[in-house]
């Protein structure tokens, strides 16, 4: 059994024409830290919200631990945990209380309450504010309590939705290093995120979302891997530009040639550059145009995304 | 892979009664604390209606010497009644549009429609709190009425009821209307509501009156300033005691059904 099974998902809001989700499935393994990238408005929070009971599905099958989110939905919730996008913290509560009370919402009996509550506010480095009202927290601090809070009931999966969106870099590290260590401690986590850096860093496996469909699922590295042409070796070069460019893409092992500023020109491959550098010296050399400096990197995910989901605005 | 039902087995029953204790735990705890800011909130209005229609009008000799005891019951009535109404539809409408503190509620382990009984039960503890607190106030500014003592029990059941109906009827409004619309919806549906309820005059009587006999007769707050009136100053021409409660008990489960239905549809997108 899966962590979670969606199976052809789909979501339409009333009032709109165009599906929020349409169609997906993915499944997640147990233990693993499943990632959903995406521009704004992919579907990946209106899917987290059908996983996590919290929005009705249009159509298709859900299921979380073995339970179906629609039919189980109360069963559903002592399994999962969310942690949101927005703030949404009780604040007439001070911080203990908020995760005094979500485990008392779990009926975790009270001494137990008290327990998790002390392990995680150490955990989550919230110790001396413990007593702090909620309302006058960072963006940081609030996302710490939240994730304590989604703890406090131990769930088997967490959902964490942007969990990074709009922390500065301190509280954006600490908090994947929670996540990391959730892994290690066996909770599925599935996160959603429009940050390429993010998904690499922390996942074992990511779906790309795009217009409520998944456009490729893997892992990072094979989804770069995947990508055609994804050594790159940027080539200045002392000559009239135009002339280069033709030369190059001649290069068997060359599947691309774009033309940069400022005389230089990057050239994209699937081989390994240095098998590609020898060729492409020759190919130069035979038109007499001299290299002056060469640089090599590698495609990223962001690369991989922008391919897939295109350039333009949303 | 492994089926649902084993799936059931591996996760235990839901805890829906603790779940709910301690839903409903959290709220009155935090009124706990709040209480006298809710206090001065529920409290200076109608303290003020009685001390204007009852005391001063009184002296003045506008109104009759027993004003007082037709509307002291009338305002225990509505403030029951208003206090459980607006304290269900207006922290609801925070919560669905500002706040979304309800969020947490919504993700604990009972069904989504218990969540929205937990809110009604709470308003009308609260509107409860509202209506009874008048009764030592009234007294105290009102000093020719006189209420005994063994009506107190049979006035808090009708408080309770009034309360329930205000709640019931908040939660209709609060999850039919958008939070950004709640603001003229409370201004259209209030005032006329507080002022067709029977609160300040006895709806026997309004004979004289009988199109606004009728309309009084449609709004649920009538039958509960008339029960009220029928368990604290019986002498006074009022509606029959059962038929108040009936009208109650109806209008109640009508509307927290309406109610439970509206929050289901703003919970679950």
């Amino acid at each position: 059994m899966n962590a979670v099974e969606v199976e052809n998902l789909t979501k339409n809001y009333r009032g709109n024409p165009r599906a929020a989700v349409d169609g997906i499935s993915f499944e997640v393994r147990h233990g693993e830290v499943f990632g959903m990238l995406g521009p704004n408005g992919a579907g990946k929070t209106t899917t987290v919200g059908v996983l996590t009971t919290r929005v009705r599905p249009s159509g298709g099958r859900v299921v979380v631990e073995g339970l179906d989110v629609l039919r189980e939905a109360t069963r559903a919730r002592q399994v999962l945990a969310v942690v949101p996008q927005r703030t949404n913290l009780d604040r007439s509560l001070s911080i203990r209380q908020v995760l005094q009370c979500h485990a008392a919402y779990h009926a975790v009996p009270r001494a137990e309450r008290r327990r998790r509550a002390d392990e995680l506010l150490e955990r989550m480095g919230l110790a001396d504010r413990a007593g702090d009202r909620t309302d006058r927290l960072s963006g940081g601090q609030a996302q710490r309590v939240m994730i304590a809070r989604a703890l406090m009931h131990e769930p088997r999966v967490l959902f964490l939705d942007e969990p990074s969106g709009g922390l500065d870099p301190q509280s954006r590290l600490f908090v994947h290093e929670r996540i990391a260590e959730l892994r290690e401690r066996g909770v599925t986590v599935v996160l959603t995120t429009h940050q390429m850096d993010e998904a690499a860093k922390l996942c074992d496996r990511v779906a790309i979302l795009d217009h409520g469909k998944v456009l490729a699922l893997d892992t990072p590295g094979a989804l770069v891997r995947e990508l055609p042409g994804s050594n790159t070796l940027t080539l200045a070069l002392d000559s009239a530009e135009g002339a280069a460019a033709a030369a190059l893409a001649a290069v068997e092992t060359v599947e691309r040639v774009e033309e940069l500023p400022g005389g230089r020109v990057r050239l994209y491959t699937s081989h390994d550059p240095g098998e590609v550098l020898p060729t492409v010296v020759k190919a130069l050399a035979g038109h007499d145009l001299t290299l002056a400096g060469v640089e090599f990197a590698r495609l990223g995910l962001e690369d991989v995304f922008l391919r897939l989901t295109g350039r333009e605005l949303r | 892979m492994t089926t649902i039902d084993e799936a059931r087995a591996a996760t235990p029953r839901p805890p829906v009664a603790r779940s709910f204790a301690a839903i409903l735990t959290r709220d009155l705890v935090v009124t706990w604390r709040e209480l006298p800011a809710f206090l001065t909130q529920v409290v200076l209005q109608p303290l003020f209606i009685l001390f204007v229609f009852g005391t001063v009008l009184g002296d003045l000799g506008y109104v009759g010497g027993d004003f007082g005891a037709v509307l002291l019951p009338g305002v225990i009535a509505l403030n029951a009644f208003i206090g459980g109404l607006q304290n269900t539809a207006l922290p609801l409408t925070l919560d669905f549009s500002y706040s979304r503190e309800i969020e947490d509620r919504l993700l604990a382990p009972l069904p989504i429609w218990l969540v929205a009984v937990e809110k009604m039960l709470f308003g009308t503890v609260r509107g409860l709190l509202a209506g009874a607190v008048m009764i030592p106030l009234g007294l105290l500014v009102l000093p020719g009425t006189e209420i005994a003592l063994a009506s107190v029990p049979p006035a808090l059941l009708v408080m309770a009821l009034g309360a329930f109906v205000g709640s019931a009827i908040g939660m209709t409004l609060g999850t039919a209307v958008s939070p950004r619309g709640i603001n003229t919806v409370f201004a259209m549906v209030l005032t006329p509501l507080m002022f067709t309820g029977a609160t300040q005059f006895p709806w026997p009587q309004l004979e004289r009156l009988p199109w606004f006999q009728v309309v009084c007769a449609l709004n649920p707050l009538t039958y509960v300033s008339e029960a009220m009136r029928a368990v604290m100053v019986p002498q006074i021409p009022h509606l029959a005691f059962w038929l108040c409660l009936l009208v109650m008990a109806v209008a109640g489960a009508g509307f927290a059904v309406a109610g439970a239905l509206g929050f289901g549809r703003r919970a679950l997108d």
